[in-house]
């Protein structure tokens, strides 16, 4: 009700009814948010990891990179608390570096499939027409493949490396987000405030920029928080057959792999870098699932 | 419905169309020369030549992929790079084995997602609820990679169980099954209880309690058949997400699946067969999502009206 | 005509809700004689629906919760009967009509089955027999027999209502409560409508409960009226009466804003004010901070039922003698 009136004072201020409801609206939404415990629990460990691998080189007790072959796969000790891997490198300090990789892996992905998917989204809802025909058909098509396979496929393709991974794993998902987007422009593009934009004589690429991609924030948020969790799995899951992020560079997955032949002799190897991949794909299944909640009031009872 | 199912059999031309242009676009575009791959890196020039001629490497790009359309139409995906015999036949020889795997994978996931997710939704902030839900949770933040190792190192090497890896019998698939469906049955899970939940709040589940129907009745015959109509696609969707994870899981437990054959192809750059799997794995999703819709269209019969 | 079917004592129920407790009902009492219609009449959020749903113990719970009262029906409590007693009563002797006909129905069942379910349940009797009696229930609430195979989405609001009320008479039950069942649609249907429940009420004797903000529909079919205002109810007499000397306030304040056709009248005097936020109600009488006539004594007690006249009572402090009623 309150939206609603707010924004048919529209007209005039151009900008003003949007961005005075999504003040007060995401006020509301954080107040809802850190009332769910378990997402505020996402959050925190959220931002410990993020911590962790900003500050990595202070935290970790030893360079990732420092084999000791006097040392290799021993079992968790003081001096190596989490053990030592197949070339005697502190586990421990390469699960933290690690997080600097993943973390990295995760955003830039989301952010590659957004951008793109988001543009091509909010286009084909826009216009309508032969654009979004085309635009679709062709997300049809990309959907017809299971992400990963695509993802797969592309480094398969053009090789391994942090780059191609981040690149290969966003292309797979940017169907999912060009969905979202096209449903929340479709279903925003035809309300009050954007009509009276238009009246105005407000250009295209305002209206779309200004009026409608604050409005389908939410659901992106969402998606993109859990995105965030699907690309990291699936950037670890092609480490671990090899396709993924090359050494020396410490990556979950592939330490995991390293991890595998040694499972009967040494299984805390593979053993902590999976824990380091749940723990991170648990926490944000807790944020993205409460920031759904607190976005989505008519969801929760 | 004929017409339905007709409408989405000819939906599904121009869809294995595109993935054929993707993937295969994907594939030309890669560095490397398959008729050196071929022949090995120490053949003399003339020859690697002679053998682009002969396999057409040296044509305009459209008219590779039209040869590559018009050879795949008739099954025939070209020739496996290492073993030289035809990319179809070794992907079709272990293509029962994935989809065996996949299945199980699904059934794993429906049986125990579905009441579970009902028990949930029913008994909502109970302890079996937040303990599902946990699980749940718990269940989709596991990488299945992670997961199907760590279940060798509980159930093969210390309880000794199951065999760590292998095929043929029933003992063999239950750990590959599991691992590839864990993740699944949590989505499911989840899924089913807020289906659930969103529907036994609706206006007729208050007009079927009214009538003095036993709220097993309500449950049973007026909540799950509405709440069944997201979770069926649901169900399709992780199909394709279970057939992405057979190349992880067939990896682990030695599974002689498609998954497999395409991570060993890869390794020895054997393009052919990765273009090849990445098409059957696709062309089977995309037939289980038929199968998925026209089943939707016989709980639904809002959608089967419009094909009346 | 003069036996008790329905009374309601001091019923009191409560949602618990992110703001704090609501009180959708409180205090409230209400009966209803054998064959005879009451409207209950109020705002949206007055607490009509959840005293219908109390009476059919469906409040939703959780949030909902039946505090404290009795509903006797029948010379029994409802409030006490277990709930595998409650089901033999719901849908079979008192049943219920919902207000959005394009909700109430279930997408994915037949309308035929739907009211078949019933029968079965309750009438004990064969799937065909049950069969039988549904498509003859369709055919009394006119539609054609044949449509029982049809699924909801296949007919217009108004069928789908004619659906929901033979779904609710299925079992020929003695106590009907109807929910705004016209306010989801058009105006010509909904006259069709009323006239459907009228002429099927008066056939099957049934008694009936018309929940509605409309005082049109009450003068056409009610026999008696309650007023409700903020969860409890401060007037109740027959029709006539009502329409021509209504006592309460809150009521006097409700015709005051229906222009008239008999009077002149240059400007029709709406109710000051807002329903009250139901988390803080007002002390004293709810309707205070909105009475041109309140006084001091106001907020600070509770009116008790006074009978102005045989069956019209009235909860307000005027008829109590403490508060001069002021002429406008």
């Amino acid at each position: 009700m309150k939206t609603e009136a707010d924004n048919m004072v529209a007209p005039t201020g151009e900008q003003a009814p949007n961005t005075r409801k999504s003040r007060s609206q995401w006020a509301e939404v954080w107040r809802r948010l850190r009332r769910n415990r378990m997402a505020m629990l996402g959050l925190v460990i959220i931002l410990i990891i993020f911590f962790t691998a900003i500050f990595a080189e202070v935290i970790a007790p030893y360079d990732y990179r420092t084999q000791n072959l006097m040392r290799v796969a021993d079992p968790p000790s003081r001096e190596h608390l989490l053990g030592t891997d197949d070339l005697g490198r502190d586990i421990l300090s390469r699960i933290i570096f690690g997080a600097r990789v993943s973390l990295q892996v995760g955003f830039v992905a989301v952010s590659i499939s957004l951008i793109v998917g988001g543009t091509l989204g909010a286009l084909a809802g826009y216009y309508g027409g032969n654009l979004d025909n085309v635009v679709m058909r062709f997300m049809d098509v990309l959907l017809a493949i299971p992400s990963i396979l695509l993802a797969i496929a592309i480094v398969s393709a053009f090789g391994g490396g942090l780059i191609n991974v981040m690149i290969a794993v966003g292309i797979a998902t940017i169907p999912v987000y060009a969905r979202i987007v096209k449903a929340s422009v479709i279903s925003i593009k035809e309300q009050e405030f954007v009509e009276a934009a238009r009246a105005v004589g407000a250009r295209d690429s305002r209206i779309i920029i200004k009026h409608i991609l604050p409005n389908s924030l939410a659901p992106i948020i969402v998606q993109g928080t859990l995105g965030v969790a699907i690309a990291i799995l699936s950037a670890a899951g092609l480490s671990f057959i090899g396709l993924g992020i090359e050494p020396p560079t410490p990556e979950w997955g592939a330490m995991l792999s390293s991890g595998r032949h040694l499972i009967r002799r040494a299984p805390h190897v593979a053993t902590f870098p999976g824990i380091a991949i749940m723990i991170t794909i648990f926490a944000l299944n807790l944020l993205g699932d409460g920031l759904r909640d607190a976005l989505d009031p008519r969801l929760k009872q | 419905m004929h017409k339905y199912i007709l409408r989405r059999l000819l939906l599904l031309i121009p869809v294995m169309f595109g993935v054929s242009f993707v993937v295969f676009t994907i594939m030309f575009f890669t560095p490397g020369d398959p008729a050196k791959i071929l022949l090995g890196e120490r053949a003399p020039e003339a020859e690697v030549q002679a053998l682009r001629t002969q396999m057409g490497l040296d044509d305009p790009y459209l008219v590779q992929f039209g040869r590559f359309i018009f050879n795949a139409l008739r099954g025939d995906l070209g020739r496996s790079l290492t073993t030289r015999r035809p990319a179809a036949q070794e992907l079709w020889a272990r293509f029962p084995a994935t989809l065996q795997l996949a299945a199980a994978g699904v059934l794993v996931a429906v049986l125990m997602g579905i009441p579970i997710g009902i028990i949930s939704a029913t008994k909502q902030y109970s302890l079996f609820d937040g303990f599902s839900m946990v699980l749940a949770l718990i269940g989709v933040s596991m990488p299945n990679f992670w997961q199907g190792i760590m279940m060798v190192l509980l159930f093969s090497i210390v309880l000794r169980w199951f065999p760590s890896s292998g095929y043929g019998t029933f003992r063999h698939l239950i750990m590959p099954a599991l691992t590839i469906g864990t993740s699944s049955a949590a989505t499911i899970t989840r899924m089913t209880r807020s289906s659930m939940l969103e529907v036994v709040r609706q206006d007729y589940i208050r007009t079927a309690r009214a009538k003095g129907l036993s709220e097993r009745v309500v449950i049973n015959r007026h909540a799950l058949k509405n709440a069944l109509i997201p979770i069926v696609t649901v169900i399709g969707l992780q199909f394709g997400y279970l057939l992405g994870g057979a190349v992880l899981t067939e990896t682990i437990f030695s599974w002689p699946g498609v998954g497999r054959l395409m991570v060993d192809a890869i390794r020895q750059r054997d393009y052919t067969v990765v273009q090849g799997g990445v098409l059957l794995l696709a062309l089977t999703f995309s037939i289980v999502n038929l199968l998925v819709d026209i089943l939707y269209a016989y709980i639904d019969p809002r959608i089967k009206a419009q094909y009346k | 005509m003069s036996e008790t079917l329905l009374d309601i004592r001091d019923l009191r129920v409560t949602y618990q809700t992110e703001e704090g407790l609501v009180l959708a009902v409180d205090n409230l009492n209400l009966t209803l004689k054998k064959g005879e219609t009451l409207g209950l009449v109020g705002e949206t959020g007055a607490g009509k629906t959840t005293t219908a749903l109390a009476v059919m113990q469906l409040v939703p719970n959780p949030p909902g919760t039946v505090e404290s009262g009795e509903i006797w029906f029948n010379g029994e409590n409802l409030l006490k009967k277990k709930n595998e007693e409650m089901r033999t009563v719901r849908g079979n002797q008192i049943s219920m009509i919902f207000q959005d006909p394009m909700t109430s129905l279930n997408p994915v069942l037949t309308v035929g089955f739907q009211i078949e379910e019933a029968v079965m349940l309750h009438q004990k009797l064969t799937s065909k027999q049950a069969e039988r009696q549904a498509r003859d229930m369709l055919k009394l609430v006119g539609i054609p027999e044949g449509r029982a195979g049809d699924y909801p989405h296949e007919f217009s609001g108004g069928m789908r209502q004619r659906v929901g009320i033979a779904i609710a008479l299925s079992c020929n039950p003695s106590l009907l409560i109807a929910d705004e069942p016209t306010t989801a649609l058009d105006v010509t249907i909904q006259a069709q409508v009323l006239d459907l429940m009228r002429r099927l009420r008066s056939e099957f004797g049934t008694s009936m409960i018309l929940i509605t903000h409309d005082l049109g529909v009450v003068a056409e079919v009610c026999d008696t009226v309650a007023i409700m205002y903020a969860g409890t109810v401060v007037e109740t007499s027959d029709t006539r009466r009502l329409f021509t000397e209504p006592r309460h306030p809150y009521t006097q304040g409700l015709f005051g804003s229906i222009p008239s056709l008999d009077e002149e009248v240059t400007r029709l005097s709406p109710i000051t004010g807002i329903m009250p936020d139901p988390t803080e109600l007002p002390s004293g009488c709810r309707f205070h901070p909105r009475c041109p006539m309140a006084a001091e004594i106001c907020s600070q007690r509770t009116p008790t039922m006074v009978p102005v006249e045989e069956g019209h009572n009235v909860h307000c402090m005027i008829y109590e003698g403490l508060v001069e009623a002021k002429k406008e």
